[in-house]
């Protein structure tokens, strides 16, 4: 089977590339040699579908627009909420970016939108028992269920506690909300709130690192953070050498081969 | 109405591991194999995009749809058995290959200890050793009459080992198919480290080719890639052993195998003396088979084998109370928790590399390799460094202390992501009077069909164990030039949420009695001639093993015991 180089174009390079041309150019439409240049900077030298020329007032589109982003099953109202909690739990630091710029809320809303949401390959089949904790989940609630309520739990309990909501308060008095909900101190309309929080949490954390096709992970940021190479396909030369190496991130993108 | 098909010499029940083996064997000696399969069907082409930690790791994209089926569990008779809903402690398989897709290929035949256990035992530290409800038995076969049919599985898939092994394990007639993995720094400090304080390490064999290899049947395969997408995930290379790659194409190439896909076996027929068939369900359609067969062959996970008995009424089913019959028996697991991790603040490893069988290990405490006068436990751990490949959602490394979230929790895991070596023990499991698989009263399947019913908790042998073992670990650890070590010696309830191992045993166990074993030593069940039962499901207890290596070994057997039975008939024993 014939290996794949690990180093495939520098997506890093591309991504600072349409940062800057969208910061430099500001409204200007992306066309001719910039987006020729943008093209090139693509697998498999796709290009990438230029922004219609601004006929009418509106106004044009920035060149990093992304279309694939947009709501599949949060309100706005939730999404926020969702995006200043999951920063909360994957802040951003030093280190890099948090939740929030890597589009974990997105992720989040993407996984409720499917069969994840809905726990279609879960037994959610009655009756429906008090549990021992060793006997895991037992609840009727879905995942998509379980979150919205535990968002609006989150809101509530901040104007009981700060007057405000959720995504409006300051970092200090967000975790002192999420730890509230953590220790299961928060007793809302029947919410189980540590099991929400965890959800909330595995979810985070599910965003931060799975591949960016699912909407997290932008970039590959959450990988390059932690130094990890993402999917590539051999370490055969690697697997026995004693010092660490660093290599860009791949990731199922960079595999996609059609016809 | 169920639509009832032309007879067939040999019907197969699942085409996992055990299902393509004996389809292989048997369809090569010259007889018509038809195997069933209640999933799908696969190829290394389904696994160019496998790399996906998320869809096959987070969301089990190779598992059964536990929606359609699952199991219930109780830790005893006291509580209510509550269906598990989600996936957690152990991963069921479903599809061509079954759970011999996704596992990481450790491959670790059974001490001759394990199969004696209870007279070497007795001979050792005398009956008393053995609690009461403590219910290990020998298996009815030894070590040395098992020896062949493990060298058949080593050479038809290829595992890779050390040429020269321990004395503490058992004998090899014949050296490993192929040369042992490579050895990364990890690997290399756990041997040289174990190696001084006088212990025994050695290259785990490994399913995963070390180099390419062709196996005695023609089948060619690649070498392992290292590329860390192994447990949970199939393989794009054909590296990692599995039916698939192996054995099936083997049976698909004769001329004489059918494979029915989406094929639910939900019973075997039989007239109480034999079995004249099976009956099961298109999973797409609906539609009701019946299967007329001169042999049936019972080659699901364990909980399958057990239920399909059980379902079927056949066999004697097992009774705590009296401590009677024979189906459902000495359900066993894996004895996890004994570990202790070296911490390297000035160096980082490429722990993202791996191989799902890449790593060291030792048996200085597994089996009876050391003295247990003065010890409350039996058995022991096989004690290990291994390098899978750690992919980041999965894996958090946090030490005591460290908040689970913010930003202590991020720099934290970030910090530690490559800089952690973990060395663990893989615990034997006792069985006990008390811990078997029955019907369950309650839940059901999606075809209304009762679920199997799991009672099952962690004894004080099993804390003991983790206990001891853990201290070894520690003391392996602290002699790695890490950093810091932390030990993790504590083991509680068993609590069916967090992943252990997919290492779930018993329920038909072999054995020479037949009132208190489903199977004799050719896996032919003792109340139908005309059964055959083989898997895990087998093991009167599981050792502190993976246990393909053994459960390969058995299918080799049950194989010859099938042809024996086709030219003689009766009872084999």
């Amino acid at each position: 089977m014939a290996k794949q180089p690990s180093q495939q174009p520098q997506d890093e390079s591309r991504r600072k590339f349409l940062k800057y041309s969208g910061t430099a150019i500001g409204g200007v439409v992306v066309g001719g040699v910039i987006g020729g240049i943008i093209g090139s900077n693509m697998k498999g030298g796709q290009k990438e579908p230029a922004a219609p020329p601004s006929e009418t007032n509106t106004p044009a589109v920035p060149a990093d627009r992304d279309y694939n982003q947009a709501l599949m099953f949060f309100s706005q109202d939730q999404f926020l909420t969702t995006e200043a909690a999951t920063e909360r739990i994957f802040p951003q630091d030093d280190l890099g970016p948090g939740a929030k710029e890597l589009g974990v809320a997105f992720f989040i809303d993407h996984q409720m939108a499917g069969g994840y949401g809905f726990n279609s390959r879960d037994y959610m089949s009655p009756p429906f028992y008090k549990a021992e904790a060793s006997q895991g989940y037992q609840l009727t609630f879905k995942r998509r269920e379980l979150l919205a309520l535990g968002l609006d739990a989150l809101n509530e309990y901040s104007n009981e506690k700060y007057k405000k909501t959720y995504a409006k308060m300051t970092p200090e008095e967000q975790d002192s909300v999420l730890t509230a909900f953590e220790k299961d101190e928060v007793n809302l309309k029947g919410v189980p709130a540590s099991t929400f929080f965890t959800m909330l949490q595995n979810l985070t954390m599910e965003g931060v690192y799975s591949d960016p096709l699912y909407g997290g992970n932008k970039n590959m940021e959450g990988w390059r953070m932690r130094n990890y190479p993402g999917n590539q396909m051999s370490y055969t030369d690697q697997i026995d050498k004693e010092e660490f190496i660093k290599m860009e991130p791949l990731s199922l993108h960079d595999h996609l081969q059609l016809g | 109405m169920a639509n009832t098909l032309p007879k067939v010499p040999i019907v197969i029940v699942g085409m996992g591991w055990v299902g393509g083996i004996i389809a292989a064997e048997l369809t090569k000696a010259g007889h018509n194999v038809v195997g069933l399969e209640r999933g799908k069907s696969r190829s290394t082409q389904d696994y160019y995009h496998v790399h996906d930690e998320l869809r096959y790791a987070s969301r089990y994209e190779l598992m059964q749809d536990l929606s359609k089926e699952t199991v219930t569990f109780r830790n005893t008779e006291k509580v209510r058995a509550l269906p598990m809903r989600s996936y957690g402690s152990f991963l069921l398989g479903d599809g061509l290959g079954g759970a011999g897709v996704h596992w990481n290929g450790q491959y670790y035949r059974f001490l001759p200890y394990d199969f004696e256990i209870h007279s070497k035992t007795i001979e050792r530290y005398g009956k008393n050793k053995i609690p009461k409800e403590m219910s290990i038995r020998d298996w009815g076969i030894t070590y040395d009459e098992l020896e062949s049919y493990f060298v058949k599985y080593e050479q038809m898939s290829g595992i890779s080992g050390p040429s020269e092994l321990p004395d503490n394990i058992g004998k090899m007639s014949i050296p490993y198919a192929t040369p042992p993995m490579k050895m990364s720094p990890g690997m290399k400090l756990f041997t040289d480290a174990s190696s001084k304080l006088g212990y025994h390490p050695y290259i785990i064999p490994s399913a995963n080719l070390s180099q390419d290899y062709t196996n005695p049947d023609g089948i060619e395969r690649a070498s392992c890639q290292y590329c860390g997408y192994c447990e949970r995930f199939g393989c794009e290379y054909g590296a990692k052993a599995d039916p698939v790659v192996t054995v099936l194409p083997v049976a698909q190439k004769s001329g004489k195998f059918e494979l029915r896909t989406h094929a639910n076996v939900t019973g075997i027929l039989h007239d109480g003396k034999k079995a004249t068939g099976v009956k099961y369900v298109n999973t797409l359609t609906g539609q009701e088979s019946v299967q007329p067969a001169d042999i049936v062959i019972l080659a699901g996970y364990v909980f399958t084998n057990v239920r399909l008995l059980l379902l079927s009424k056949l066999g004697k089913p097992y009774d705590p109370t009296t401590d009677t019959g024979a189906v459902g028996r000495n359900y066993a697991y894996q004895v996890n928790g004994a570990s202790s991790v070296a911490v390297y603040e000035d160096r980082e490893f490429n722990l993202a590399m791996g191989a799902g069988a890449l790593g060291s290990s030792l048996d200085d405490f597994n089996g009876d390799n050391f003295d247990h006068s003065d010890l409350k436990f039996i058995h022991g751990a096989n004690i290990r460094f291994t390098q899978t490949g750690l992919r980041p959602i999965q894996y958090q490394p946090v030490l005591a202390g460290t908040p689970k979230w913010g930003k202590d929790f991020k720099q934290a895991t970030i910090h530690n992501a490559n800089r952690i070596l973990a060395v663990s023990g893989q615990g034997a499991s006792m069985p006990n009077r008390y811990h078997y698989l029955d019907l369950d009263p309650e839940y059901k399947d999606s075809l209304g069909l009762p679920l199997i019913r799991m009672t099952f908790d962690f004894l004080d042998q099993d804390r003991e164990l983790v206990k001891f073992i853990a201290q070894k670990t520690k003391e392996i650890a602290d002699q790695m030039g890490a950093t810091k070590t932390e030990i993790h010696d504590t083991i509680r309830q068993y609590n069916i949420v967090p992943y252990q191992s997919t290492h779930n045993t018993g329920g038909t166990i072999m054995g020479s009695d037949p009132n208190t074993s489903v199977v004799n030593n050719y896996l032919q069940m003792w109340d139908a001639e005309n059964v055959f039962i083989c898997g895990a499901s087998n093991f009167c207890h599981n050792s502190g093993y993976n246990p393909t290596a053994t459960v390969g070994a058995l299918a080799y057997r049950a194989a010859e015991g099938i042809e024996k039975y086709m030219k003689k008939g009766g009872s084999l024993v």
